[in-house]
């Protein structure tokens, strides 16, 4: 064996296409918790994102407007999670986890109505990778980066607005200040629920695009339980990130190279399979008892009581 | 010429309380109009109406001759009214720019920031009306004085010509109290109308032109400033006349039963704050512990308590060092400790009165038996009669310690603390946002604890409260006891020179 096989320039662009679900999830989950709400629901949402994509993108033979389907399932998600935590006040962790639960259910049910199968559906249209015209030229680089399913190239486009959203616009400042102290927003004439609620959807959509990439962008299936936790490793990735766009990004790639690794350690079979299958968790695990103890989340999570 | 501000007949209950009981308040323009009342009098339940944040049950609010129906704070902006709230309205992580523009931002290019610009025009307004201030530092790394003159500015940037001051005065330290009275005499110059919410008679005499008194919800009056004295006013404000004097009974001091030697701390940062202190305490004696806040006051009290490591040094009661008890031994060994933040430190706020009352003897007899449970029977016979002994105002033993009032909520720490029959009170700033009453009533019960036996530390930012209380007066600067003075033949000139660093005549 030649240490080749396993790094090598696959093994990086296979690091950019494990990093786009989980990079996009973890931006999503920062948007709601820039506006003191946990969406510890994001798993759930990727894995209803994922399966509305398929199963519109079965039904309309268009994988594009699957992907439009994913992102609105998420709005709605939002739309029920927002009304849990923001104006009913609820527990933000308790709606999240039936988020969670209800996803797995509701998808693995209807999996089973559409195709006959809980496991699995049928192949559906998927979205083709694109190749962007000079990038791919480029050496070494044009192979990591130049051809890519599109929402490979939308999560790049969409963090980098995401910073531009957060620190430069007017939007972006009662963000921050609605999660950081809603009373202060409040006074200075905010609308604190209404920017909760739009923080807290456009999270979700966030939540569902990543699912659509992981049923319709790596593969062209949806199967249960496809999410595979990646979106609690956004959430660390996130926190890793320090709930900022460009430092969530880094951490996702962290989280995606160790995806990409495993997988090409699996194929090499030096260990058993049940322990690399585990790396990305672990290396999740190690990162939040380590860094994570010393990044302070901008918000207390509560709701806003006004007074 | 219309009056600013017109707010006739206002009424506004809550469960249990009138807090405002058909209240007229008027404020001419360009006037400093005080409003005046203890604690729970209703003074932040009106502004709060004018504010827009409250709705009020019935009355009007008519703003410059015309009537509004002040549904958000959003629409008292729009009306010209600013609001600087007792607790600041800030986010800590952004600037003092971003926080003054925050709902009202600047815009360039269809949907940037345009925070260059912003930045320019605080710094215009910081000049204009003598609020100095950086505002590109985040409002984390500033001073409390500070903050609240980015909160002004966030009013006038949203161009407010009327102004709430909720009780302005009360965190402040004496110069940053004159350097605000100062500014808002210049805002009045510039033409604004300025509402001032006090309980500092002194305060209203500098600055106010009227003052209108609330007591209990109910409006008392409203008189010129010419026209009215203190006591006159103190009279309108509270039931009682006010103690200015407290009597106490000679007692001769002779056992040091505490002693601190060459006690050294170090901050948060690893900053040494206590350099080599030495303090003692007798029984029978209040020490007063003048200071500027940040001289090592909270590290010496936290020290005390065992909230602190030390460096090295001594804590000694009768004789026994426990510098290196925990906090729970040294309460048993008969500290008792009045936090600075009673609803940080001094209680658990989502606790009943009951459970506050027992915390520190929770696990022991009788609140508990054999270690296990906690006996129900005991513990209500016990804080019902606390609550009888340190009149504390609560509906019953069970209300959640976050329902009672300023006031209500220290009675419920004194109880506590003082029920356990300390060898040393550390009393660090009691008094601190209470109002006249129950002022009166913490310092009567320090006296009472003195003359029972134990040592008192009181430590105050409030110099007429140390000279009125204590029997001797030691100063703190830059971490160490620079004089020990008698309040009977020393002065306040005296003590602020100490206080600065100086020596004294």
């Amino acid at each position: 064996m030649n240490i080749t096989d396993i790094i090598n320039i696959g093994l990086f662009t296979a690091t950019i296409r494990m990093a786009t679900p989980i990079a996009l999830a973890a931006v999503g989950g920062m948007f709601s918790e820039r506006v003191g709400v946990i969406n510890i629901g994001l798993e759930g949402i990727m894995l209803t994102g994922a399966f509305t994509g398929v199963a519109t993108s079965y039904y309309t033979r268009n994988p594009w407007l699957g992907v439009l389907a994913s992102v609105f399932s998420g709005a709605l998600i939002g739309l029920l999670h927002g009304f849990l935590t923001v104006t009913l006040k609820g527990n933000q962790i308790v709606s999240g986890t039936g988020i969670n639960i209800l996803a797995v259910g509701v998808t693995a049910f209807m999996c089973e109505v559409i195709w006959g199968s809980r496991g699995a559906s049928e192949s559906v249209p998927a979205l083709n990778p694109i190749s962007i015209p000079i990038l791919k030229e480029i050496p070494i680089l044009g192979d990591i980066l130049g051809t890519h399913t599109p929402i490979v190239y939308l999560m790049f486009l969409i963090i980098f607005l995401s910073q531009i959203l957060l620190f430069r616009t007017p939007f972006g400042l009662r963000l921050r200040a609605v999660g950081e102290n809603p009373a202060a927003a409040d006074t200075a004439g905010v609308d604190v629920t209404r920017i909760k609620y739009i923080g807290i959807i456009l999270s979700c959509m966030l939540a569902g695009l990543s699912g659509a990439f992981l049923s319709l962008g790596n593969l062209n299936l949806f199967a249960s339980g496809m999410s595979g936790g990646r979106g609690f490793i956004a959430l660390a990735a996130m926190i890793f990130g320090r709930w900022m766009p460009y430092g969530t990004f880094g951490a996702s790639i962290l989280f995606g190279f160790t995806d990409a690794l495993q997988i090409r350690l699996q194929s090499i079979g030096l260990l058993p399979p049940q322990i690399i299958l585990s790396i990305p968790y672990i290396i999740t695990i190690i990162v939040l008892a380590g860094v994570v103890r010393k990044s302070t989340p901008p918000s207390d999570y509560k709701p806003y009581e006004k007074r | 010429m219309n009056p600013a501000v017109q707010m006739l007949g206002i009424s506004k209950k809550f469960p249990g309380v009138l807090a405002n009981n058909n209240i007229d308040f008027i404020v001419e323009k360009g006037e400093i109009h005080g409003l005046l009342g203890e604690n729970g009098a209703g003074k932040t339940v009106l502004m709060s109406i004018l504010y827009g944040l409250y709705k009020p049950d019935s009355g009007k609010i008519i703003i410059n001759g015309k009537e509004v129906v002040m549904d958000s704070p959003a629409t008292a902006i729009k009306q010209g009214i600013g609001m600087v709230h007792q607790h600041f309205m800030l986010v800590p992580s952004l600037t003092v720019t971003e926080n003054v523009i925050l709902g009202k931002e600047n815009v360039k290019n269809g949907f940037l920031l345009d925070i260059k610009n912003s930045t320019e025009h605080v710094k215009k307004f910081s000049e204009q009306f003598g609020l100095e201030i950086d505002p590109d530092v985040t409002i984390e790394s500033l001073s409390v004085g500070a903050q609240q003159r980015v909160e002004i500015l966030k009013a006038l940037y949203r161009g407010a010509d009327i102004l709430i001051l909720d009780e302005p005065t009360a965190i402040l330290i004496p110069q940053e109290v004159d350097n605000l009275l100062e500014a808002i005499k210049s805002l009045k110059k510039q033409g604004k109308s300025i509402i001032f919410i006090t309980h500092k008679l002194k305060e209203v005499f500098t600055i106010c032109d009227r003052i209108t008194v609330l007591k209990k919800g109910n409006l008392i009056g409203t008189v010129k400033k010419d026209e009215t004295n203190s006591s006159q006013l103190a009279k309108m404000m509270v039931d009682k006349q006010i103690l200015e004097t407290y009597e106490k009974k000679k007692i001769e001091q002779k056992d040091i039963i505490f002693k601190i030697e060459e006690l050294n701390v170090k901050d948060n940062r690893g900053i040494k704050v206590l350099k080599s202190l030495n303090l003692e305490i007798k029984s029978y004696e209040i020490l007063g512990l003048a200071g500027v806040e940040g001289n090592g006051q909270s590290e010496l009290v936290e020290a005390m308590m065992g909230l602190r490591q030390k460096d090295s040094g001594k804590i000694l009661l009768n004789e026994v060092d426990i510098s290196n008890f925990s906090p729970k031994d040294r309460i048993k060994s008969g500290l008792s400790h009045i936090p600075e933040d009673r609803q940080k430190c001094g209680l658990i706020l989502d606790f009943s009165v009951m459970e506050n009352l027992i915390l520190g003897s929770h696990n022991e007899e009788p609140i508990v038996n054999r270690n296990l449970v906690i006996n129900l029977e005991e513990t209500c016979k016990l804080s019902e009669n606390l609550v009888k002994d340190y009149s504390i105002s609560t509906p019953n033993i069970q209300t959640y310690v976050k329902n009672l009032s300023g006031g209500t909520q220290q009675r419920v720490v004194l109880a506590r603390e003082f029920s356990r029959k300390p060898k040393i009170v550390i009393a660090y700033q009691p008094t601190r946002g209470l109002d006249i009453g129950a002022t009166e009533y913490v310092r009567t019960k320090l006296i009472e604890m003195r003359e029972q036996g134990s040592g008192v530390l009181l430590i105050s930012a409030d110099l007429d409260e140390i000279r009125a209380l204590s029997d001797k007066i030691a100063v703190i600067f830059d971490g160490k006891i620079v004089a020990i003075k008698d309040p009977s033949i020393t002065n306040e000139e005296d003590l602020g020179l100490l206080m600065a660093g100086g020596k004294s005549g």
